[in-house]
């Protein structure tokens, strides 16, 4: 239909989709190997703070993919889905107390059920309202819903438990195969076992007609229309199961906390899912799995050693959307061209020769922050502080004199850095291209 | 027989401004059709209207005897009616075989399943393929829809208007911008695909117009102020001097 300038040769045309599927260890493959990885994980990795900050991880997983399904996959940006994670988790919390007292005997590995069910009936619900509409109006309304059941679950101490929260005790219920998930280790499979189900199912949802058509409303919602699809319908769908997915990992925090309060459904877990989901990379389906690893870990490990771990989540989140806007994800698909042709040694050196900079900047930026936050927060406590064990006094001139110069410095050379990075990255790319046109 | 398209005393106003100004149209089933008319006289706004886009001020406008005037797009493309836009209206993050594929799911009955593997979907993928050949794209099926060239991305507008094997067809200026080449083959698949359909389609040029069309309406200023097979239209003074003539000078 057309004069193509600089179109690939013919050969470069993969062969169309035949339907029969990829073969079995294509298909299965990743999923075999990413069972065998949860399943080895603790022996690894099995100190109890390794195991909590796993499980910790596991149901952020869901959490974040949950949230890809509106982000990414339907271009719906929600500001309030925490409310999903929460009331899944309260619903649990309550269903647990019930079931140990009097309930059936429902084991504790099937309770994830009931926050899914919770998930999708508040999803229905407040699907109905937000969905209606999309763009910024959609993302108005899921503030304001958020904002609605935050201040509500104050108010409604009852249910909520005000302050205090709701608790419980995973191990009332009735043995699952002699099960009773006492032990983080135990709590730790359950988990991994819900997030490996959920995982699958949500790969498995964007392989589907209406996964699909999710997409091309996230593309064009304008045009869905005109091929038969009500937009508003395929929104209202995907916030209702993205809910249903989100109270599976509410549920599986109030099983693993043993208590859920007001916080887990409020505005900052509504702000680290998004962060989760950015960082990772909304763009693939993988990326926000990447990102709530990362931040998982991030929070665990910075809120151990500073209490301004929010700040530092903050800039990060800010230097990803400045620098790297489709995340980790999006990075790491960019170096897939050059490993399949062979021409990663060409960008590595640059890239470790911007990483040195970045990181020299990353440390004085984080100094100024700590001796701020001792001159500050922690004034009581006096000047003298350490930081990355060096001994120092936050009120001297030359340790603010290091900050400014390590970050000044450290960041003009990266951005340099950076732009030399970027030419051999493009230099490698032709290359890699070339010989695809050549062979 | 019932006419395909029906359309009476059509009337759209944006606020005070009355741009379509008492339209009646009927066009039979199987008929090739256009509408010419200067810039500006209200044709894509009449699109528009039959496509649910807009909702008429008055008038109505009926889809194989039903009415359909006010209803959503996504409802009156279920009933059979399937358009393109002027300007390129497709979905740039998705394959160009996902584009394709998306625009036969409806028709097919998929629906909104979200319990089957698309890439089973036998006779959408079989259908796919059909569209990507006709419309000559079978060869850039991979690549993201945001990158083809324009000429390409028109063609792939065409494609998803038509994925959906819809019985009324209405394409606005399918052809614009288009070398002559490219409008050749164009036309080729526009004779082709509304061989068992009625068609209803806006051009400029003058020589697909009466290359292709039964009959043609010229539209000026909101009104039709001709309805007739080609020759008469030609042939026609008023036309002449409302519109052929501006194209002439
Ligand atoms: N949504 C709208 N709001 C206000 N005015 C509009 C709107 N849509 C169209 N118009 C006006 O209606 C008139 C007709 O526009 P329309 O696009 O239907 O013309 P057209 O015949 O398709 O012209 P062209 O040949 O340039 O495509 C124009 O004056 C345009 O400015
Ligand atoms: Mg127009």
């Amino acid at each position: 239909m057309s004069e193509r300038t600089g179109a690939a040769p013919a050969s470069a045309v993969p062969p169309l989709p035949t339907g029969r599927g990829a073969g079995f260890m294509a298909t299965f493959g990743p999923w075999i190997a990413a069972a065998v990885v949860l399943a080895v994980l603790p022996q690894v990795l099995s100190s109890g703070l390794a195991l909590s900050t796993l499980s910790l991880m596991g149901m952020m997983i869901i959490f974040a993919l949950s949230y890809n399904m509106l982000l990414g996959q339907t271009g719906l940006l929600s500001f309030g889905h925490a409310v999903f994670f929460g009331l899944g988790g309260f619903l649990t919390v309550h269903a647990m107390n019930a079931f140990a007292a009097d309930g059936p005997p429902l084991p504790l590995i099937a309770l994830p059920l009931v926050g899914a069910a919770a998930g999708l009936f508040f999803g229905i619900v407040f699907g109905a309202v937000s969905t209606r509409r999309a763009g910024t109006t959609f993302a108005m309304i899921t503030l304001g819903i958020g904002e609605l059941v935050s201040s509500s679950a104050l108010i409604l101490r009852h249910f909520f438990g005000g302050e205090e929260g709701v608790s419980t005790d995973r191990t009332g219920l009735a043995p699952f195969l002699g099960l009773t998930f006492g032990s983080q280790l135990q709590v730790y499979y359950l988990i991994a076992a819900w997030c490996f189900v959920s995982v699958a199912a949500m790969y498995a949802l964007t392989r589907t007609p209406f996964g699909r058509i999710c997409n091309a409303v996230r593309d064009n919602p304008h045009r869905v229309a005109f091929i038969g699809y009500d937009p508003q319908r395929v929104r209202f769908l995907s916030f209702s199961l993205s809910g249903l997915f989100a109270g599976i990992a509410g549920a599986l925090a109030a099983i693993n906390f043993e208590i859920m309060n007001a916080g887990q459904l409020g505005a900052t877990q509504s702000g680290t899912v998004i962060l989760m989901a950015f960082i990772g990379g909304i763009g693939s389906f993988g990326g926000p799995i990447i990102g709530a690893i990362l931040v998982t870990y991030l929070q665990v490990a910075l809120s151990d050693i500073t209490d301004a771990w929010q700040l530092y989540f903050g800039l990060l989140f800010i230097a990803m959307v400045m620098f790297a806007p489709d995340g980790i994800a999006g990075l790491l698909a960019r170096q897939q061209p050059l490993l399949r042709g062979r021409q990663l040694h060409r960008v590595l050196p640059a890239y470790a020769l911007a990483l040195v900079p970045g990181l020299a900047a990353v440390a004085g930026l984080s100094l100024a922050v700590e001796m701020t936050n001792r001159l500050t927060v922690h004034a009581g406590d006096g000047p003298a502080m350490s930081f990355l064990h060096v001994p120092l006094r936050a009120d001297a001139p030359v340790p603010w004199l290091v900050a400014v110069v390590l970050f000044a410095g450290g960041g003009w050379l990266f951005l340099r850095a950076g732009g030399v990075a970027r030419q051999a990255y493009d230099e490698a790319l032709a290359i890699v291209q070339g010989r695809g046109n050549a062979s | 027989m019932t006419p395909a398209l029906e359309i009476t005393d059509l009337r759209k106003s944006f606020g005070a401004m009355e741009i379509i100004r008492g339209v009646t149209l009927s066009i039979p089933a199987g008929e090739r059709h256009a509408v010419i008319g200067p810039n500006g006289a209200g044709k894509s706004t009449l699109f528009h209207l039959i496509s649910g886009h807009y909702r008429p001020s008055a008038g109505t406008i009926r889809l194989r005897g039903e009415a359909i005037s006010g209803m959503a797009p996504h409802l009156i493309n279920r009933r059979g009616l399937s358009r393109s836009f002027q300007i390129t209206n497709i979905f740039p993050r998705l394959s160009v075989w996902e584009n394709v594929r998306c625009a036969t799911l409806w028709a097919m009955g998929y629906r909104y399943a979200f319990w089957r593997n698309i890439e089973r979907l036998a006779d959408a993928r079989q259908r796919t393929e059909e569209i990507l050949t006709e419309i000559n794209l079978l060869d850039r099926w991979h690549v993201p829809a945001g990158v083809l060239s324009y000429a390409e991305q028109r063609a792939l507008e065409i494609g998803l208007s038509i994925a959906g094997n819809a019985e009324v067809l209405l394409l606005d200026e399918p052809t614009a911008g288009m070398s002559r080449a490219e409008t050749e083959r164009v036309v080729a698949l526009i004779r082709r695909v509304s061989e068992k359909r009625t068609l209803l389609m806006i051009e400029h040029d003058m020589g697909v117009v009466f290359d292709l069309a039964d009959r043609i309406s010229v539209l000026v200023y909101g009104e039709i102020l001709a309805s007739d097979t080609p020759e008469r239209v030609k042939a026609n003074p008023a036309v002449q001097q409302a519109y052929l003539g501006l194209e002439a000078s």
